[in-house]
């Protein structure tokens, strides 16, 4: 990572090969860029914290930028995500090959911008709509009411982590980057020692939504 | 080494700020930079130093200027706004040759205009703080770690040149998280500071802090040592990093959250044998016009990216001379421009 950034200062034979060296790095790019968005409350910037905790085991390159304008106070939140091989440009998503919404608002203002191919997951208990565009790979799941009927309310952001750490995080493919041991130890990581009692419940949350087919 | 954590990057500049040997912080809350100061809040009485949230920004800076006249290793943080009513106080800093750092988080202006990113306070820092013939060091990170990276640097040449600085950072920087690498506790021995007005049991002289000479010559004199110490600076502290400008046609100049999206513009061109790269300021003040002049010699155009209506962009005219053409793009307001729009720019300049 460090060679590809050049300083005028190193010896002249060293910057050459450290050039060469970022040039040839460029191309074996892999990107994976996420926007988790939704309701503030409903966790999706603890959902993206997660993911991005997964990618920071993996010693990924990542980065996590959350909305913090008036829509958070107003209602919706996101986050973007990146984990990458090669040190993040951007932080901020603007064409996410994964996208994971929480609510109607979430899903219309961002299913145009999701990259050809990409994947979109979608809590189908709290969005009554299909996704029109056949070009990306849409997971249903109706997590929020699969939250409240096991006991496991304020969870469904972790049954979409499930189900999307299974199909891309941890799958074989461009993107897969870790395994789900990793998201385990992710989630220990993101879950705060005073609300220890929490991490059993968002590992059966995550369980949920990792064997549900959708 | 220490552990890789997760940090946002308002939460890291406090972190590192208490771990460069600053116990001492005055604030006042201001989105996009609260954070900062809330972290300070929990984190102060922890290591025995003192979080003091003012009534108000002037206080704040004031209180900043007193401590740091007493020897002590000081800083305060705000938004745009903010830097505006402390920049009052970092001119009598200025005037005074008190060392302190100053975090801008900057938002959206002018005025109280929004809490998005933005990077319209660059000529605030650079050029026009507060009145009077007077530079302080301005920092531009890129990166949480070189946010980190850069508290320690920025208090260390303060110190050095005894003259406030600042980390000029924006929303995004601030609110973002990404991996750190957190210094040492206790790493940093403080810095013996003899000038500074902090009692002394009548075993020296007096130490006079001061900013007001009613007699001009006096006044001439002092100002024109402190500009003997801006040309040591503008010789010896200039950074600045090259990317792939080896063989460029273009180069793009833009700093902070800017050069992030600026890189991703370069990297996807590259992907198709475009010659472009990048050269990223680090010091906004000093200027890097020694890489930028050598650049010139090289390349064939500069396109300026900023957060602005086109701040920084003067400073590369001036570096490079009207030698080779600079054009600019930029978005304010709060708008943070995508890396296909920097990308499309510099399509149409090649």
């Amino acid at each position: 990572m460090t060679a590809i950034l050049l300083r005028k200062t190193g010896p002249n034979s060293r910057r050459k090969e450290a050039f060469a060296k970022a040039k040839a790095m460029i191309i074996s790019m892999k990107n994976l860029n996420m926007i988790f968005a939704g309701f503030g409350g409903q966790g999706v910037l603890f959902a993206g914290k997660v993911a991005a905790y997964a990618g920071l085991i993996q010693n990924r390159e990542i980065s996590w930028l959350p909305s913090y304008g008036p829509e958070m106070r107003g209602g919706t939140a996101n986050c973007s995500v990146c984990i990458s091989d090669e040190p993040i440009g951007s932080p901020l998503v603007t064409n996410p090959n994964v996208l994971v919404a929480m609510n109607l608002p979430s899903l219309d203002k961002f299913i145009d911008a999701v990259e050809p191919g990409g994947t979109v997951l979608v809590d189908s208990a709290l969005i009554d709509k299909k996704v029109e565009r056949t070009d990306v790979n849409v997971h249903y799941i109706p997590a929020s009411a699969m939250a409240e009927e096991q006991g496991l309310k304020g969870l469904a952001n972790m049954i979409l982590i499930g189900k999307l750490f299974r199909t891309v995080c941890c799958a074989e493919g461009d993107y897969g980057f870790c395994t789900e041991e990793v998201l385990d130890q992710a989630i220990q990581k993101c879950v705060p020692a005073r609300k220890a009692e929490m991490l059993d419940f968002n590992r059966k949350a995550v369980q949920l939504g990792a064997e549900y087919n959708g | 080494m220490s552990e890789k954590v997760l940090m946002k990057g308002n939460e890291a500049l406090a972190e590192a700020a208490i771990r460069a040997g600053c116990h001492h912080f005055f604030g006042y809350p201001i989105t996009p930079q609260t954070e900062l100061a809330a972290y300070m809040a929990k984190r102060m009485p922890k290591v025995g130093g003192t979080y003091l949230q003012a009534e108000s920004e002037i206080a704040a800076i004031n209180m900043v200027l007193g401590a740091s006249a007493a020897g002590i290793r000081a800083m305060t943080s705000s938004s745009s706004p903010g830097v505006s009513l402390k920049s009052e106080g970092i001119s009598y800093m200025a005037g005074s040759d008190l060392p302190a750092l100053i975090i801008n988080v900057q938002r959206g202006g002018p005025g109280l205009g929004g809490i998005q990113p933005s990077q319209a306070d660059y000529w605030q820092a650079t050029k026009a703080g507060g009145h009077g013939d007077y530079q302080i060091l301005v920092f531009a990170p890129s990166t949480v770690q070189e946010m980190v990276d850069l508290v320690s640097d920025a208090f260390d040449l303060a110190d050095k040149y005894r003259m406030p600085s600042m980390i000029l950072a924006d929303g995004m920087l601030g609110q973002m998280m990404e991996p750190v690498v957190l210094p040492e506790e206790g790493a940093k021995a403080p810095v013996e500071k003899p000038w500074a007005a902090c009692g002394h049991e009548n075993k020296r002289e007096h130490n006079v802090i001061n900013s007001l000479y009613l007699t001009p010559e006096k006044l001439e004199t002092l100002v024109l040592e402190r500009y003997e110490r801006y040309e040591i600076i503008r010789k010896n502290e200039q950074r600045a990093e090259e990317y792939l400008t080896d063989d460029a046609d273009l180069i793009v100049v833009a700093y902070g959250a800017s050069a992030r999206v600026a890189r991703s513009a370069v990297n996807s061109l590259r992907e198709q044998g475009k010659k472009v790269g990048l050269i990223r300021p680090i010091t906004l003040w000093p200027f890097p016009v020694d890489t930028l002049k050598k650049a010139a010699a090289h390349t064939k155009q500069m396109l300026v990216v900023e957060m602005s209506m086109g701040q920084m962009v003067d400073d590369v005219k001036l570096s490079v001379d009207c030698k080779i053409p600079v054009s600019f793009y930029g978005r304010t307001g709060g708008m943070i421009p995508t890396p296909a729009a920097v990308r499309a720019e510099i399509e149409k300049l090649l």
